[in-house]
């Protein structure tokens, strides 16, 4: 459960409804109410990092405390080192020729078993965004849904991208000349710091949909919608390491990303302003294809396809036509 | 080369025509018979003794007045001075592009920029034969390949791109793309006046103006197309030609005045380039270097091969980013390649890039072939085995031989490094899942080639091949509707195509 255990009088930030409204897979208090029974000491969720399709502590054996909008305590996250950096790396590499050989139907699939897995958890993610953004349930469950229906909008694009980005080229020549798509490999995505759900998953799911595999570094502020997510990647078919997900420090994690020699690709979403500049040059060095922050995004408008093609290459191949 | 230099042909037409000698095979003549020089005439092409800046429409000399030499590098005869533009220059070149892109082409209707693309296209169709020859006197290269190569590409290009300007709502980038100001564009040596249509044909119809600054060692058929502009009555700024070398390229790259860089050349200066541009909104594409792989199975028709494999290294030299540096043949057939590669490769015929028989020119420049040559030796030293054919080498100028380099290993830095010269190395594989492995075992990710009968092999080798550009029983094929660029450290973004255009829009 998500929910650590809290006197009320510490929690401004504690919506009522959450508590008062407890349903499967959604937040209960930590103890059931007087009268059902001899009171129960709830189970709490350790929040740990998601690598490999295993959910590992940081090797460095740190975490750092999460806090709800309004100050209180959530729970502990892993604190991601550069090892840990490195190790999904690692992962998302030996991934990505499986995931990128899947045909594109079976990506489209998997991305659709994701939105299902997501579905049956709403309330939960619901609760979490609450929590984390202080905002109204209502609300909350609203970008859910569009978090679900993005994952929904993507499963539909594997298979399509490549008939709208690619195509036959009609060269002068006798040759038949085919420009395709293809994923740029390893992608290190910086979760927007906002719109700890939707957003994560507006980033996640066109770097995917494509073939990439991803290191996603979650909202720093709040982790623990990244950290469900995955528990919904793990269930949904989606070979692991396709998405790494770490929590921690952006600016500690990000620098080495954006430097590894084998990570393909870097979305700066979610880097500070003063440092995204840093890491684009960092970039450089492999020259690793860079999409910038875009300070007024928003993530409820069409997605277009500007996340997809950032990392798509286009491979173009030639063969005579002859007797 | 059997002859000296020949310092006052007469046929060449001026006194000016030092030639190194005409092409010779580098073994037996077929049936006993030799070639006679078969020089093209250069009086086609008037020179001048020096060129200024073209900036806002007009010649213009460099503020701080310094200049260049430009060489023939086939015979180390200086053929012009040349402008080195500083940075108020490049400021003057820059407002001109902004004023020009502000006032005049920015606005313009599509179909417009496109009638003045056309005419450019055209023009470029009529001087092709003066252009070739100069493109052929400045770079080195035979003028088989600039007249039957670089200069038909160059005017297919623009007249490709002419008639995308009043179509770019039908690219697939929205319904109003809008162009991006002001394109910063640096080019290489190796194609000079076909990496300038490269740059600027797509980027005028698109509704930019640009700033460009060619090779230092290569300049004069840029100035040359500055003097097309003029003769298209091209509104003046739209195009800027600022020559120079690495410090007026880096001016050019770092100045805050412009919206998008395109850059042709190394991987090493696109790094730099890549960090100059980091923290600006400036959009850029990179087409750096390749350590192209070739492909040979056990099934490939192997003249075929022996072809494509020649092409795919000494076309132009070697001085190709996407040239099939790697030759990968399967372990069963390399004794029956390779000697067919070198019979081959001794009818190669190295000397004069005028003469029309000629299909190995000159290096670029004394710095170019240090490097060849540097490398070359780094292979030997490592313990490959170096082969190259008979080939007397003229006296002057800057020449390499065609050199196979086998028993490469993919430790070797023959194997690794982008020589950008004449030299093949060699190595074996023994499955489909090893040639993959090896030729993708690289940092770039240009070019590769494959050669083999068998349509699922060569489907399957292709779909894993991490490179932009595969050429499959063909190599070295370009053409203005296919996409080119490269994957990894070759680069990002295309050229060419649909595709070639996204560089220079915004999506509406």
């Amino acid at each position: 459960m998500s929910t650590p255990e809290r006197p009320a009088a510490d929690t401004p930030d504690a919506q009522p409804h959450l508590a008062a409204a407890p349903e499967p897979g959604g937040p209960a208090p930590d103890r059931l109410p007087a009268g059902a029974g001899p009171a129960r000491l709830a189970v709490r969720k350790t929040y740990k990092l998601y690598v490999g399709g295993a959910f590992p502590r940081s090797e460095s054996g740190r975490c750092y405390p999460v806090t709800g909008a309004h100050g209180g305590h959530l729970a502990n996250a892993a604190l991601a080192s550069r090892k840990d950096a490195r190790d999904a790396v690692v992962a998302a590499r030996a991934a990505f020729a499986g995931w990128a050989g899947r045909t594109a139907y079976n990506r489209g699939q998997i991305l659709y078993r994701v939105a299902e897995m997501m579905e049956g958890r709403r309330a939960q993610y619901a609760a979490e965004i609450a929590e984390a953004d202080g905002i109204a349930a209502d609300h909350a469950d609203r970008l859910v849904c569009a978090a679900v229906d993005r994952w929904v909008h993507y499963a539909g694009w594997p298979d399509k991208i490549a008939q709208v980005v690619g195509g036959a080229n009609p060269v002068s020549g006798p040759y038949f000349n085919l420009s395709t798509p293809e994923p740029t490999g390893v992608v290190a995505v910086l979760a927007p710091q906002r719109a700890p759900l939707l957003g994560l998953v507006s980033v996640i799911a066109p770097v995917i949909a494509t073939g990439n595999t991803c290191v996603v570094v979650a909202a720093e502020r709040a982790p623990l919608p990244a950290l469900t997510l995955a528990e919904a990647l793990a269930v949904s078919d989606l070979p692991g390491g396709v998405v790494n997900i770490l929590t921690g420090r952006t600016a500690e994690i990000a620098p080495h990303l954006a430097a590894h020699a084998d990570v393909n690709g870097l979305d700066l979403t979610g880097a500070a302003p003063e440092e995204a500049a840093e890491l684009e040059r960092a970039a450089a060095g492999t020259l690793k294809r860079v999409l910038r922050p875009r300070p007024d995004e928003d993530w409820t408008a069409d997605p277009g396809l500007a996340r997809m093609t950032a990392f798509l290459e286009t491979k173009t191949v030639w063969h005579p036509v002859g007797r | 080369m059997a002859e000296q230099p020949d310092r006052a042909d007469p046929a060449a037409g001026t006194e000016r025509a030092a030639r190194p000698g005409g092409p010779h095979g580098t073994g037996p003549a077929p049936l006993g018979l030799e070639y006679a020089p078969a020089p093209e005439s250069r009086a086609v092409v008037s020179l001048r003794p020096s060129y200024e800046l073209f900036i806002d429409g007009e010649f213009t000399p460099a503020a701080g007045g310094g200049e260049l030499t430009t060489l023939n590098p086939a015979d180390e005869e200086p053929l012009a001075r040349v402008a080195v533009a500083g940075a108020a220059d490049i400021d003057r070149a820059v407002a001109a592009a902004r004023r020009a892109y502000e006032g005049v082409w920015g606005r313009m209707p599509g179909a417009e920029r496109g009638q003045y693309l056309f005419r450019i296209a055209r023009i470029i169709q009529e001087r092709s034969r003066e252009l070739a020859v100069l493109e052929t006197l400045d770079n080195g290269k035979p003028i088989k390949e600039t007249r039957d190569v670089d200069l038909p590409l160059v005017a297919a290009h623009f007249f490709y791109h002419a008639g995308w300007a009043d179509k770019l709502a039908h690219a697939g980038l929205g319904p109003a793309p809008r162009p991006l100001g002001v394109a910063a564009q640096v080019i290489p040596w190796n194609f000079p006046l076909l990496m300038l249509a490269w740059k600027i044909a797509p980027a005028l119809a698109t509704g930019n103006t640009v700033v460009l600054k060619p090779a230092e060692t290569t300049p004069l058929t840029a100035l040359a197309f500055a003097e097309i502009c003029q003769e298209a009555d091209l509104p003046p700024g739209v195009v800027n030609i600022v020559t120079g070398a690495g410090d007026t390229g880096r001016a050019l790259v770092a100045h805050p005045g412009t919206d998008k860089v395109a850059f042709t050349g190394s991987t090493e200066v696109g790094r730099e380039i890549a960090r100059a541009v980091a923290g600006t909104p400036k959009r850029l594409t990179l087409e750096l270097g390749g350590k192209g792989a070739n492909i040979v199975y056990d099934d490939a028709a192997l003249d075929q091969a022996v072809e494509g494999v020649v092409s795919g290294i000494f076309f132009n030299q070697g001085h190709v980013c996407c040239a099939g540096s790697r030759l990968l043949v399967q372990e069963s057939v390399a004794d029956d390649l390779l000697p067919r590669l070198r019979a081959r490769i001794e009818r190669l015929r190295l000397g004069d890039p005028l003469d029309k028989n000629t299909d190995i020119g000159a290096i670029n420049s004394a710095a170019q072939l240090d490097r060849v040559r540097e490398l070359a030796r780094a292979g030997a030293d490592e313990g490959a085995e170096s082969w190259s054919p008979a080939c007397p080498l003229p006296e002057r100028g800057y020449w390499f031989p065609p050199t196979v380099l086998t028993g490469v290993t993919q430790a070797h830095r023959v194997a690794r490094e982008e020589i950008f010269g004449p030299v093949l190395s060699v190595l074996t594989f023994r499955t489909p899942e090893e040639a993959v492995a090896k030729a993708n075992n690289t940092p770039y990710g240009l070019s590769a080639g494959i050669w083999t009968e068998k349509g699922s092999r060569m489907l399957w080798t292709a779909e894993r091949l991490r490179a932009g550009v595969v050429w499959s029983n063909t190599f070295n094929k370009f053409d203005p509707a296919s996409p080119f660029g490269g994957y990894k450290e070759s680069g990002y973004g295309r050229e060419g195509g649909r595709h070639g255009l996204e560089g220079y829009l915004v999506h509406a």
